[in-house]
């Protein structure tokens, strides 16, 4: 082997780490060890104490600390004399553009959500810097390599969009926990606590919608007097009797669904509380607003003990007195987060009574806090696998050996005796609309959509765009940014609210629009079409986008939401490992598809993949990169 | 379950890991305890793997002196002559690991293996052997077998760019769940004596090469009296000449060998820093596996070479000839 060579490349080349977290620890060290003595690594995370039984570059006394800077501290304790220079930042700040890109060999990723993956690899794009990207959730994992013109980029293909629900299973018919953990999130608190303006479906809706929904929104209005007990059974009883009354009326509803029980505060808890839990004073012990608990003052300790309907009953009732007592500045614009444990323990509190209205099985706090806060599983060990797999291929990646490419699967269960299977990468996706330039198209009503829908819906959150622009022909719709005037400010903004083919260019069937992002270097054009209907359950935006080669459903791969750890593209573990199969058995009946076919990762009787003879492999190899 | 539950502080620090293998694994791991013997790059990974995810103690042992060899792929011992002077690669070692995760306990054992009896083993739940010679590693397997609990058993080895584990479960009984329903299953492994001297010619082509490549430098340092790692292109000649040998004796061409994969095996000692963190990593995550008793254990070797990239597992007994 060519070893000197070898270290005397790793030695001049200068790579960039974006994200010091579970991935990026191991991935430091890793780096260190092989010889890279040139190392930037990006990260806008602090330390927490769910990191540190995986990220092992922290300690206790670093909680609060920059990762990317205590990363940096930790690894040159044992490699004194390599340069690493870190950066507290995001990643999306407007200082790492293309320019910046430009100056390292490659980029490597070790990131915990899409829409930061996304962005960078915008900019490798631009910047034409060869990427490895990577994620793990539990014992699962994956490396791949993204070479602009050689390989398949990171938005190839589509990634599945968070999981969602149909409105009326949450609003009504709910069948599983989860169901009742998204009611109480995005439904109960965050009308209770986030911003009263938002449109929200709490309220059932009833076949006599006569029913004054004037009436039943000044339940959640607290009297400036009102006793915030006797406002909490107020809630109480009517989000889990009254409300559930009135969705039994449904007849139709119940015909084949097991009936919900209303359940009213007076059934499980006694006349008053206030005495014998003063929760006021107990929580005087606390130091800030994130540790705030009403489970001390309950007699609670163990999180993953599960509750029953009383104890439930008395979270919730507690946990809202509590937000009046000691958080009410915040009431009106608090969000769910899962590092607020008075948060999580209301949220755990309601979708429980919901749960046990619906006969759904209860769940502990430990296991409500997984499920609302999307948290995705994590341990050292695949980290650190993964971590050596980027290592691997980024040394591949500067030696320019592009036949040797592998995108690596770390498997929780031997598929054919492989726990890490290499599989050769895909040729970029001619349709693709990020690396390829196809055009999408856009299904919306022209008359009926508004520019702010478009931007929100589709530049935003479809297209990843941080810094939009919007033309249509010479004319300037919209865009983003410092230098802007008040005027043109006072026009994008005037335009935000019109419907498309009221703009003052209009927008309509067969209108060519021109989307583009300075930063991200990334320009694409949107054909529209305009549709009267859409269907609400199905198409909830009102708008359908398409255009770049749409992966066949759900494949087992989901929610990769931006709150994830270090997620690949799973939800949880135990339907992961079918992820790499099921995946590509669905393109192999798909063969007019830009594909992934797993069938020939490798030949049956050979160990080198590269020598493979088979004559049906020829075909397909061609698909892959020469 | 079995006995206490977790403290509130284990829940805080150890709440991704539990989202993953469960409140009992969990517990089972911060009551089992570790022996672990010779520490170069990829058995510094292991450990840090293992305290990291909470075992109860790990016992560490290698009484090598720090120098700059040992320093190469450990990252546990830190560059400074001052600090490591005079102290063993254990005791460096020892520090490092403890700083990772004060809730476990890490200490270290001196003297040679080979002179310790049963009752010293039957203390552990697993015993790693990071390198040794193959008398050596026999010798322990036998102690562990002969115990009335199961000790189990682990060796590995990084050369160039590959890795071996072996693993001895003896008899292993352990669930998991298909579909709905939990099934029991039961692994039966060989010893390391069984394992490493199954007969060739009824062993699978597809099989990895590296399996017969590394007995190849087994007998070599073994017949040569030298130490783990200790051989370089010069060796070119006999380590071929045992190949050949080898490879006759079991009926079965030369070619099931590659030249140029025991050329790496025999040139490459400085330890490639990815290959370690990887096999580190399974062999890791199989203790867990073990200890816990979640999961599918892997039987009985596993390899992985950084040239091809896959990590395969091999169920090398002789089950073949039967």
């Amino acid at each position: 082997m060519d070893t000197q060579h070898q270290q005397s490349a790793l030695k001049a080349a200068k790579v960039l780490m974006v994200g010091a977290g579970g991935i990026g620890c191991e991935l430091l060290k890793t780096l260190a060890l092989s010889g890279f003595e040139d190392i930037h690594i990006i990260d806008m995370d602090t330390i927490e104490v769910s990191n540190l039984n995986r990220q092992f570059l922290f300690r206790r006394s670093h909680v609060g600390q920059s990762k990317a800077k205590v990363a940096r501290d930790a690894v040159l304790r044992f490699r004194p004399h390599i340069n690493i220079r870190s950066y507290h930042a995001n990643v999306k700040n407007p200082e790492f553009d293309a320019d910046f890109f430009k100056q390292f060999d490659v980029i490597l990723n070790g990131l915990d959500n899409l829409d930061a993956r996304r962005h960078v690899n915008r900019l490798c794009l631009a910047a034409d810097v060869p990427l490895v990207e990577s994620g793990t959730t539990g014992f699962l994992g994956q490396v791949t390599v993204h070479v602009k013109g050689k390989t398949e980029c990171y938005e190839c293909q589509t990634k599945p969009a968070p999981k969602t629900y149909p409105v009326c299973t949450i609003t009504s018919t709910p069948t599983k926990f989860v169901h009742c953990i998204v009611w109480a999130k995005d439904l109960l608190f965050a009308k209770l606590f986030g911003d009263k303006n938002q449109d929200n479906d709490l309220n059932v809706r009833s076949n006599n919608s006569a029913s004054s929904s004037k009436e039943t929104e000044d339940v959640f209005e607290r009297a400036e007097d009102e006793d915030i007990e006797q406002y909490g059974r107020k809630i109480y009883d009517h989000v889990f009797g009254y409300n559930i009354e009135t969705a039994l009326s449904n007849e139709e509803t119940w015909k084949n669904r097991r009936r919900p029980r209303p359940i009213y505060s007076k059934e499980v808890l006694p006349e008053s509380l206030t005495q014998q839990n003063g929760s006021s004073q107990n929580s005087s012990v606390t130091d800030g607003d994130s540790m705030i608990s009403v489970m001390p003052s309950l007699g609670l300790k163990n999180p993953q003990e599960l509750w029953g309907l009383t104890q439930n009953s008395l979270v919730f009732i507690e946990a809202l007195k509590l937000f009046f007592a000691k958080r009410k500045k915040e009431i009106g614009h608090l969000t769910f987060d899962k590092d607020d444990q008075l948060a999580v323990e209301f949220v755990t509190a309601a979708a429980n009574i919901r749960a046990e209205s619906f006969g759904i099985p209860l769940h502990s706090l430990f296991e409500a806090k997984g499920i609302a806060g999307n948290i995705v599983h994590a341990v050292a060990t695949t980290n650190a696998i993964v971590a050596g797999l980027i290592v691997i291929e980024a040394i591949k990646v500067l030696k320019k050996d592009v036949d040797k490419y592998r995108m690596t699967y770390c498997l929780e269960h031997p598929s054919r005796k492989l726990l890490l299977m290499p599989v050769q990468p895909f040729e970029p996706n001619p349709s693709c609309y990020v690396c390829s330039k196809t055009p999408l198209v856009l299904e919306i009503n022209t008359q009926k959509s508004k520019l702010r829908d478009l931007v929100d819906k589709i530049v935003k959150a479809k297209l990843g765009m941080n810094l939009p622009l919007i033309m249509h022909g010479a004319s300037l719709l919209y865009e983003v940014g410092d230098d802007l005037d008040d005027i043109m400010v006072a026009n994008y903004n005037a335009n935000l609210e019109k419907h498309l083919s009221e703009l003052p260019s209009p927008v309509v069937n067969g209108s060519i629009l021109t989307v583009e992002d300075l930063q991200q270097e990334l320009s694409c054009k949107i054909n529209i079409k305009h549709r009267e209907e859409f269907d609400e359950e199905k198409e909830p935006e009102g708008m359908v986008l398409s255009g770049w080669t749409q992966s066949p459903a759900t494949n087992g791969e989901s929610a990769s939401t931006s709150n994830n750890e270090n997620a690949i593209d799973a939800t949880d573990s135990s339907s992961g490992p079918e992820i790499v199969t099921k995946k590509r058995r669905l393109s192999e009946t798909k063969p007019e598809n830009h594909k992934k076919e797993a069938e020939n990762v490798e030949s049956e009787e050979d160990d080198d993949l590269v020598e493979i003879e088979n004559p049906m492999m020829v075909s397909k190899k061609k698909k892959r990169v020469e | 379950m079995d006995g206490e539950e977790l403290t509130e502080q284990e829940t805080a620090l150890y709440d991704r890991q539990i989202r993953v293998w469960g409140p009992n694994a969990q517990r089972r791991l911060t009551k089992s305890h570790i022996l672990v013997s010779g520490i170069k790059g990829t058995v510094a990974e292991f450990c840090k793997n293992i305290v990291l995810a909470g075992v109860g103690s790990v016992t560490l042992m290698d009484d090598r002196l720090v120098n700059e060899e040992a320093l190469n792929a450990n990252f546990l011992i830190p560059p400074d002559e001052n600090a490591y002077t005079g102290k063993t690669v254990a005791e460096i070692c020892c520090d490092s690991l403890r700083d990772f995760n004060p809730m476990v306990h890490v200490s270290v054992e001196k003297g040679d293996l080979s002179t310790f009896g049963a009752e010293f083993f039957e203390k552990f739940d697993v015993v790693v052997i990071g390198y040794g010679t193959r008398v050596i590693k026999k010798s322990v397997n036998e102690q562990c077998r002969k115990l009335s609990k199961r000790v189990a058993f682990y060796t590995v080895d990084c050369r160039d760019s590959c890795g071996e584990i072996f693993v001895d479960l003896q008899n292993y009984k352990y669930t998991k769940k298909k579909l709905e329903e939990t099934v029991e299953c039961e692994l039966n492994y060989p010893s390391f004596q069984e394992a490493i001297s199954v007969p060739w010619k009824p062993i699978p082509r597809r099989t990895a090469k590296l399996y017969f490549a590394m007995r190849v430098i087994e007998v070599f340092e073994e017949s040569e009296g030298r130490k783990h790692g200790e051989c370089s292109l010069l060796d070119r000649a006999k380590v071929l000449e045992i190949k050949k040998k080898l490879c006759e004796a079991n009926s079965v061409s030369e070619s099931h060998i590659p030249d140029n994969l025991l050329e790496r095996l025999i040139t490459g000692h400085t330890e490639f820093p990815p290959a370690c963190a990887i096999v580190g990593g399974i062999l890791a995550q199989e203790v867990i596996k073990a200890v816990s008793g979640k999961g599918d254990p892997l039987k009985n070797f596993f390899y992985f070479d950084a040239q091809d990239g896959k990590g395969v597992m091999e169920d090398i007994s002789d089950s073949f000839t039967s």
